[in-house]
């Protein structure tokens, strides 16, 4: 239910830019006022997210730890799940967000003859770097559209993005892997019954908002064969803030306002979304502490230096007498 | 444990399949086995903990503060602006499902709401509502929810089975902790008088007595008395334990666990046979007689509190250092918040073993050092005597404690010791040890016995695990490091793997060493015949 509301909202972000502009007209709104609004919104709103953790301390030191301590010289330290020095724990945040390290170390359990068994299960983590990495690629690529003369390095990424030579225009590899990666996101949550169980709309929305975003660019590219030198024009406008004239950009065909509109859509959505983990993950305070309080004094900034322990004067105030019956040293004598 | 059904029986009811209804349209079950019995009010009245009364979570209404909605939002604004964490936590979980089948009790229940996820979302759904703009506009879109008096019956019994063993965070791609999200929940919960006896009859304890089981000075005496009695009986030697004495080296604090009961007090003998042994100049106390630390399940104020006995007491006895015994939750407390909390202990000195010289560098901070490390450190050093044969009765496994584990990463010491002492050592399946160890499933305040069949549920990865190594090893004891494991533990492996029995590592240490002018040992520190002196 909370994956067909998902669709139908998305269907509806497609219409108002099908109406917008194939009936309305409203290209310019579409084309540069929107984008402009929602560049905006993602920017100040991811900052905002991300100024509003950063301004709650992190009282104690937390990390959960993955492996051997660092104790004694005989005994092998494992540096990068146990990190005790900032560069260790540097070296951790990178393998867990480059590389996903926590993902790869999933099992799943079933219940076979009498026993709870743990079988690997890497496709998680497998798809979800497909997804992200693509993804990633695709942006890249698309930087080509704001610069002028194109970077060498964004050249660069879509030779090896394209270099299977199939077809003309010649096929990305990430426009199938992203779809690869979100198929199986989506599939999942559909088909796994406690998945399905825990998945809000908002987590159904932003998968379905991508793949939205995916094959409304396949097709511009592989299908409609957009003019991409009108598309250019109109970025380049928008980078140097001197729009395109309107009869331009009405030139421009249909879908390419409709893949505008959704990325618009998602940036809107981004920094009022689980979107943010992107941002959250550096900040997960179980990922990115040394394991080092024992060896370096952590602060707390709102330690109450007022919580005493009950006195040890109350405490034989209260034992004196049996105390000293047992032969136990006190204090006082009485 | 009289209505408990049969471990088969019970394994055979688990099924992972989510009920029909929605996880917000179905309602909680407070009826009694779901539950820990509620604080009795004179124990919250001593700690001046809120809306002390009598109550039942059986009954409708739990006699709530008239005004526990806005303490709740107010509780959590505080929280979310003093802690990171939870904020974070709050805000970036994608529910990618990883955490789903990590958790003990959802392993041994079925139960969705035990899923990490779905635990946090009980939490979060809330949060979304009070906290975030989108889910004060679009409520069942963003899966938020007003808090009501069901939503608090539902935190209670659902952050009351959460054992804080972090295993969940381990496999998080964010690193999202529950036991932060539970922690913060049961703070919440405390404002409005809510909470389970079984933590806070312990936290008072521990606040007057010094140690959680409330034993009082002359008792504690008393029982150490016992045990150097024993001790006599079995080696023949007659050892000294100073107790509350000034001007030693070392004070040694370890969980009162192990001076209450079976078998903690074996390991509890194995330490003072060891302290003797080596001729260490150390002190017990009776006011910082716990190393255990109840406030951690309570709050962050409490911990604070009961946690500041040890570095007060170590300045008051003039000890240079402090050497910790075996328990779990205790060394989470020690490794990342004592410090923070009460440090910097300037009164106290870089740890040294007096033995080995070993300076003891990763505890450069806090000055205190971990009983394994410290034996293991011996062992390295050829210090101590030992005879590995006398344990040749016992193929032993290693239980990893999650704390020890996740919060610290504790794990090759104890294996060092055990390997120098025990011939027959074998290891559970990889996915059940080390970082990936699954909980007791009575950590966190939970090892009360009503709540035994959740319990029992909670235990069936562990005690599969090491049913496991009895067919397959013939492994008849589990030893671990931790004082709320030699409890859990023991009912769990009658359940689970029948036949194994449950030590502490310093006990197989105290069975193992020989030392100076002792007799010749017939029995081990149980009183049961050596192997070779059965007739």
């Amino acid at each position: 239910m909370n994956a067909l509301y998902s669709l139908v909202l998305v269907f509806a972000l497609v219409l108002i830019a099908l109406f917008g502009v194939g009936t309305a007209h409203m290209a310019g709104l579409f084309g540069t006022w929107l984008p402009y609004v929602a560049v905006a919104v993602f920017l100040v709103g991811f900052a905002s997210r991300i100024i509003g953790w950063a301004k709650s301390p992190v009282p104690f030191s937390i990390p959960t730890t993955g492996g051997q301590q660092k104790s004694l010289d005989f005994i092998k330290h494992d540096c990068f799940d146990n990190p005790v020095t900032p560069g260790q724990t540097f070296i951790r945040m990178v393998l867990e967000i480059c590389c996903f390290r926590s993902l790869f170390r999933n099992t799943s359990v079933s219940l076979k003859n009498g026993r709870v068994s743990y079988a690997s299960s890497k496709f998680l983590w497998l798809f979800s770097l497909l997804f992200h990495y693509s993804f990633l690629l695709i942006v890249i690529r698309h930087m080509r559209l704001f610069f002028e003369p194109v970077p060498a390095c964004i050249g660069f990424v879509e030779m090896i993005d394209g270099i299977m030579q199939i077809g003309v225009p010649r096929l990305y590899m990430s426009d199938l892997l992203i779809l690869a990666g979100l198929g199986f996101l989506l599939g999942r949550r559909l088909k796994d019954p406690k998945l399905r169980y825990i998945s809000l709309v908002t987590d159904y929305f932003p998968l379905l908002l991508i793949i939205g975003i995916a094959l409304s660019g396949i097709y511009m590219r592989y299908f409609a064969h957009v003019d991409i030198v009108q598309i250019k024009a109109l970025t380049m406008g928008l980078v140097t803030f001197s729009p395109v004239a309107l009869a331009a950009a009405m030139k421009i065909s249909v879908v390419f306002y409709i893949h505008l509109f959704l990325v618009c859509a998602l940036l809107i959505y981004f920094p009022f979304s689980k979107l943010m983990h992107v941002g959250g993950v550096f900040l997960s305070p179980t990922r990115n502490m040394p394991n080092d309080t024992r060896i370096k004094h952590h602060e707390n900034p709102w330690n109450d230096p007022n919580i005493k322990p009950h006195s040890y004067a109350a405490y034989e105030d209260e034992f004196r007498e049996p105390m000293i019956e047992a032969g136990l040293p006190v204090e006082k004598e009485s | 444990m009289a209505d408990l059904p049969k471990a088969d029986e019970l394994f055979k009811s688990i099924n992972y399949t989510p009920p029909s209804t929605g996880w917000m349209d179905t309602p909680v079950d407070t009826s009694p086995g779901n539950w820990c019995y509620p604080a009795k009010a004179e124990k919250l009245e001593y700690l001046g903990f809120p809306n002390p009364r009598e109550w039942n979570p059986a009954d409708v209404d739990w006699k709530l503060p008239e005004n526990w909605q806005d303490i709740v939002h107010e509780g959590f604004k505080e929280r979310l602006g003093k802690y990171r964490s939870l904020k974070v936590f709050m805000d970036i979980c994608v529910r990618c499902g990883a955490c789903a089948d990590k958790c003990h009790f959802f392993i041994g229940s079925g139960d969705p709401k035990n899923m990490p996820v779905l635990r946090a979302e009980l939490m979060r759904s809330v949060y979304r509502k009070d906290f975030t703009m989108a889910g004060k506009i679009l409520s069942t879109l963003t899966g938020s929810r007003v808090m009501t008096e069901d939503v608090l019956k539902e935190w209670f019994i659902y952050f009351y089975q959460c054992t804080e063993c972090r295993r969940c965070s381990l496999f998080c791609p964010y690193g999202i902790d529950t036991a932060e999200v539970t922690m913060m929940a049961r703070e919440l919960l405390h404002l409005c008088g809510v909470n389970i006896n079984w933590i806070l009859e312990p936290v008072s304890n521990c606040n007057r007595t010094g140690n959680h089981l409330g034993i009082q000075p002359h008792a504690f005496k008393d029982i150490v008395d016992f045990m150097v009695d024993d001790i006599e009986e079995i080696t023949g030697k007659r050892i000294n334990v100073p107790i509350n004495e000034k001007g030693h080296e070392v004070i040694f604090i370890t969980p009162s666990g192990d001076v209450f009961a079976d078998p903690g007090i074996y390991t509890f003998m194995g330490y003072l046979m060891l302290f003797d042994h080596i001729g260490l100049d150390y002190t017990l106390s009776t006011y910082a007689s716990e190393g255990g630390n109840f406030g951690l399940f309570t709050s962050a104020d409490m911990m604070k509190k009961l946690n500041a006995k040890m570095y007060a007491e170590a300045e008051r006895l003039g000890a240079k250092w402090i050497l910790g015994g075996e328990c779990g939750h205790m060394w989470r407390v020690i490794n990342q918040y004592m410090d923070t909390m009460n440090g910097p202990a300037n009164f106290l000195e870089v740890p040294k073993s007096p033995i080995t010289g070993t300076v003891f560098e990763n505890a450069r901070q806090t000055k205190m050092v971990h009983i394994t490390e410290f034996t293991a450190d011996l062992m390295k050093h050829n210090k101590l005597k030992l005879d590995p044969s006398r344990n040749d009765h016992i193929i032993t496994t290693f239980h990893d404690s999650c704390n020890p584990a996740r919060a610290m990463g504790l794990m090759d010491e104890p294996r060092y010791v055990i390997k120098n002492v025990v011939k027959n050592f074998h290891e559970m399946p990889e996915q059940t040890i080390r970082e990936q160890t699954f909980c007791c499933a009575g950590g966190s305040g939970l090892n009360t016995d009503e709540i035994m069949e959740i319990r029992m549920r909670g235990g069936l990865p562990r005690g599969n695990a090491l049913k496991t190594v009895q067919d397959e090893n013939g492994v008849n004891m589990l030893s671990c490091i931790c004082a709320i494991d030699r409890a859990t533990l023991i009912p769990l492996a009658n359940y689970w793997a029948p036949g194994v029995d449950v030590c502490g590592v310093h006990e197989l240490v105290g069975n193992a060493l020989i030392m100076d002018g002792e007799k010749e040992r017939e029995t081990d520190l149980r009183m049961e015949p050596l192997p070779g002196k059965e007739g």
